[in-house]
């Protein structure tokens, strides 16, 4: 086996994505370890200046191609798959999004690669990769092997630290071998800004399922009032309409860094996890003990939000 | 039209899980069992397109021990699906290659021109079943959508691809394909019990036997565990006053003290 870890690239808008360079990050740590090359595959149309950017990576293969002008799971994988065969890595990583759902399955189920999913890290054990995946919204993790060592990992945003090496790879362009049009990127919508920019407030109140009904989201409210902060949420509560998307937080809405982050009946899902992580001080309340979300939190208390969260905006004078 | 949704139950998590004694997987015995929420957006999705356009909702689930399949076959005929099949029998939930297996085997004699599952289900080791089967039947497979709509000659529909910060790709799919749905247009509707209970006495649910013996995933599970949650945390006791004191002094110590109302 040649040791070699392929890392499936993302960008948008003409950037690469923080997950590839998380990827690259943990690629590059794994390669060290093990002897082989990190290995990003690039694919879009004119996008070789953007290989210069993939720090981690040992080389790159920049596919350009009119039909990878934009990204689609058909066209992606009429070039990955015979790209991953021919080139036989013992690892591919792809970044646990839409589009690495879609190539990462496709990979697998073509080349006969096993897939493990929603993976949070990577060792070597005997050379070969000993991989951790979250199950159950984050409640349960397995350590898992490939049979016959060599699979696809789709990784969860955050897993791994990006590398600042600052050394560029070396290239090699290469035409796709096929193109698949069956599914035809048609453009990207931008969210409006919203009533207030949940990224840029140091205090969030953080509402999820646990506040039980609408009618209760005036109880926080009140309560960001009191603390001089904003209200946002979990998706379930966006997706009810209670409060605009705006104020989601996690993989598919924003990601917050405030200061002080109240997460009252959130789980702590890996997707809403991904969004928050990052603030200076979370403090969970939450009904159920084992919530996820006391995994990461600071602070923590079992108990009712419907509780606590009076008693604390009459205690801030709310 | 003619859309299939693939559904599942998976275990409660309001439940405690815990993890059986070869510490490979979950201890079954008294675990309870929901449905997939993701499925239920796919139905409600499906349901909706056939209203807009015509066309038939089939609906179908892995014939599973555990849980209770036909419930969920019952409750997707009670919330308006035309015809419910029970896929093969399985001891206990396949992993995702062979589920999508079976689900490809199955499909063969059921008209389909936009199969619609969950975008994801808790439960998934090995990568979604949407993808794989859409890989196996040589068809198109988007993930993370939410907007479905047909377009005029019923040849193709269009979706929103889900990203980061609220941006969203929209896509032209051809048909026949398969899509993993995020969320619905509007909320699951909802099925009374008591109708649920009468087609569980009433309705058929066709059963169809798959080959079985097809791929397995490739992994090798080598341990799993319950993550130490609360081991990075400060558990605050006390009562819900004696809580909000000490959140209150947490806050106060950041300089956050309240009484700043906007
Ligand atoms: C592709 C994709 C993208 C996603 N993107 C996002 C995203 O951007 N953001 C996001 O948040 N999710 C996202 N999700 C959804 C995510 O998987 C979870 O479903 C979601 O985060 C759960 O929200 P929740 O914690 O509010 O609800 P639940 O998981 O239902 O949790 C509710 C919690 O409230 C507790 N509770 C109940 N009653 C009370 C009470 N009275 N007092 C205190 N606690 C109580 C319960 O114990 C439970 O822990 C995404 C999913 C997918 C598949
Ligand atoms: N055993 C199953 N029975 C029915 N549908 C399934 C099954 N496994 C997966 N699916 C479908 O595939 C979606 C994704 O599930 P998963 O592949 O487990 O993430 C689910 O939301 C279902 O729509």
């Amino acid at each position: 086996m040649s040791g070699d870890i392929l890392v499936v690239v993302e960008h948008r808008d003409g950037v690469i994505l923080d997950t590839t360079h998380e990827l690259l990050g943990g690629a590059a740590k794994l390669a060290a370890a093990g002897g082989g090359d990190v290995v990003a595959v690039l694919l879009g149309s004119g996008l070789a200046g953007l290989a210069g950017s993939l720090d981690g990576a040992s080389r790159a293969i920049i596919v350009d191609d009119p039909g990878l002008d934009a990204f689609s799971p058909s066209s992606y994988l009429a070039a990955l798959v015979p790209l991953v065969r021919e080139r036989a890595p013992d690892l591919v990583l792809v970044a646990n999004s839409g589009p690495g759902m879609d190539v990462a399955a496709g990979l697998s189920a073509a080349l006969d690669l096993p897939l493990a999913a929603y993976v949070t890290d990577i060792t070597l054990d005997g050379g070969s990769p000993l991989v951790t995946c979250q199950l159950y919204a984050g409640k349960i993790q397995a350590a898992v092997r490939f049979e016959g060592g060599r699979g696809i990992a789709t990784v969860v945003a955050g897993s791994f630290a990006p590398t600042a090496a600052g050394v560029s790879p070396t290239t090699e362009t290469v035409p796709a071998a096929s193109t698949d049009a069956r599914i035809r990127f048609r453009g990207l919508h931008r969210p409006e800004a919203g009533d207030v920019d949940i990224t840029r407030e140091a205090v969030l109140v953080s509402v999820g399922r646990g506040i039980g009904e609408q009618d209760n989201i005036e109880l926080v409210e009140a309560l960001a009032a009191a603390v001089g902060g904003a209200v946002s949420s979990s998706r379930p509560i966006a997706d009810s309409g209670w409060l605009p998307r705006t104020r989601q937080v996690g993989k598919s809405g924003l990601k917050v860094k405030p200061k002080v982050y109240l997460a009252l009946g959130i789980s702590g899902a890996p997707e809403h996890l991904e969004g928050m992580r990052g603030a200076e001080l979370i403090i969970a309340v939450n009904t159920d003990p084992r919530a996820p979300i006391f995994s990461v939190a600071h602070y923590g208390a079992v108990a009712d939000l419907l509780d606590v969260v009076p008693a604390l905006t009459a205690r801030l004078g709310g | 039209m003619d859309y299939v949704v693939l559904l599942k139950q998976v275990p409660d998590l309001a439940e405690e899980l815990e993890i059986d004694s070869a510490g490979t997987g979950l201890d079954r015995e008294w675990m309870s069992y929901v449905a997939s929420e993701w499925d239920e957006y796919a139905l409600e999705e499906a349901l909706q397109l056939r209203e807009a356009n015509g066309g038939t909702v089939t609906c179908l689930a892995l014939g599973v021990a555990t849980g209770d399949v036909d419930e969920v076959l019952a409750t997707c005929l009670a919330r308006g699906a035309d015809r419910v099949v029970k896929v093969g029998s399985f001891d206990e939930s396949p992993d995702s290659h062979a589920a999508a297996a079976a689900f490809a085997e199955a499909l063969e004699p059921i008209p389909h021109d936009l199969i619609l599952t969950g975008v994801q289900a808790i439960d998934d080791l090995d990568g979604q079943v949407g993808p794989l089967l859409a890989a196996r039947r040589g068809m198109p497979h988007l993930s993370v959508v939410t907007h479905i709509a047909v377009s005029g000659d019923g040849r193709s529909v269009t979706a929103h691809q889900e990203y980061a910060g609220g941006v969203v790709g929209e896509f032209e799919v051809d048909l026949p394909a398969v899509l993993g749905v995020q969320s619905s247009r509007e909320a699951p509707r909802y099925a009374p019990v008591s109708r649920v209970r009468q087609l569980l006495k009433t309705a058929t649910i066709e059963t169809v036997d798959v080959a079985g013996g097809g791929p397995r995933s490739g992994l090798v599970v080598e341990s799993m565990s319950v993550p130490e949650t609360g081991a990075a945390a400060e558990m605050i006791a006390g009562n819900a006053q004696a809580i909000a004191e000490r959140i209150a002094e947490l806050l106060a110590e950041r300089g956050i003290t309240g009484g700043a109302a906007r």
